[in-house]
């Protein structure tokens, strides 16, 4: 088969620059804290490196960005929020960081990505994640997406998901 | 998933300090030397129990983990990808792209486009083997959609415990 090459991107966006020890502070990290009285600590026996330097780091990938949240993380489903759909706009380009910053704002809203259109197939350009109880809250909460951030003329589909195959945290290396 | 995602449920049997676990700390985690200690101070009982409580809340699925959530692409590569799979292909099909540890979320969804994955790299390229691999193995084209630019501004989600409407909007 054909490597689809069109629909690869020449390039991803930039990545932040990471030292040996961060990137095995991130691998230690990415499956959670080790839930002892004292995981920095721990993590800095394993790193070889004092408490200090783990608590640093980890503050500066979150003053960077490279980390987006630290903390407890839940599963939607698991508590109640049994229902959720990828909601896809086809906005134009000129006000889709516009649009997309307003929606990013909602806390329904748990992903709000900009992603390229592959034509003619895929028109999409905005990617949102909705949860919602069930369905009809998640719509509910789409139509008050819609609302406020004045989203009518904008064509859009909502896919939502009947099957979970798999869900877990990214492994990155 | 081996997990019971039928039965339990049901918000009222989560105590309170499951619920102060749960929503209080999915951001802003105490980056000290003893941040369940300083979380127990702050809603009221010991640092023994909020260990033994959120390793209960693992265990049963509710946490998936104490930890970073990292900025897509900041470190590594991942991609959204998707692909039209008729209805009686999906499920092994589905089943072979589970295969891959690169693979972090599958979804069946509702369209024409009706597998949906995440996939997580060290780097691009690895990636990209792993997308062809899928091409190659499922004879369906991936659509690889990565992404451009995030809009989200990541506080976590705040579970409503006490109503069954929607959960309020932040703005």
């Amino acid at each position: 088969m054909d490597m689809k090459v069109k629909y690869r991107l020449p390039s991803l966006p930039q990545q932040a620059v990471l030292d040996e020890q961060d990137q095995a502070l991130i691998t230690l990290i990415q499956t959670g804290l080790p839930l002892t009285p004292t995981p920095y600590a721990d993590l800095a026996k394993q790193l070889n490196i004092d408490e200090k330097e783990v608590i640093q780091r980890i503050q500066d990938l979150n003053e960077t960005k490279v980390i987006k949240r630290f903390g407890v993380v839940v599963r939607h489903h698991e508590l109640g929020y049994r229902a959720n759909a990828m909601t896809v706009w086809d906005i134009p380009d000129e006000t889709v960081s516009e649009l997309g910053l307003c929606m990013g704002q909602f806390d329904f809203v748990t992903l709000c990505y900009r992603r390229p259109r592959r034509l003619p197939d895929w028109p999409y350009n905005l990617f949102t994640m909705i949860h919602g109880k069930d369905r009809d809250d998640v719509l509910a909460n789409i139509q008050l997406l819609a609302k406020r951030c004045d989203l009518d003329e904008i064509e859009h589909k909502v896919l939502f998901s009947t099957r979970r195959f798999k869900q877990r945290g990214a492994i990155y290396r | 998933m081996n997990l019971n995602t039928d039965n339990k449920l049901n918000e009222q049997q989560l105590n309170s300090i499951e619920k102060h676990l749960l929503n209080d700390f999915q951001h802003g985690f105490p980056l000290v030397s003893r941040p369940f200690k300083k979380i127990a101070d702050e809603i009221g009982t010991s640092e023994e129990v909020v260990i033994e409580t959120l390793n209960q809340l693992q265990n049963d699925g509710y946490v998936s983990r104490v930890g970073a959530v990292f900025r897509a692409n900041s470190i590594g590569a991942s991609t959204l990808a998707a692909m039209a799979i008729p209805e009686d292909e999906l499920e092994s099909i589905a089943a072979m792209v589970n295969e891959y540890s690169e693979v972090n979320h599958n979804y069946k969804r509702e369209h024409q486009y009706n597998l949906w994955f995440v996939l997580t790299a060290s780097d691009e390229h690895t990636l990209n083997a792993v997308l062809d691999d899928i091409e190659h193995r499922s004879g369906h084209d991936v659509m690889y959609l990565p992404m451009l630019e995030d809009f989200h501004i990541d506080l976590g989600f705040e579970l409503d415990f006490e109503h069954d409407q929607k959960s309020a909007a932040r703005i």
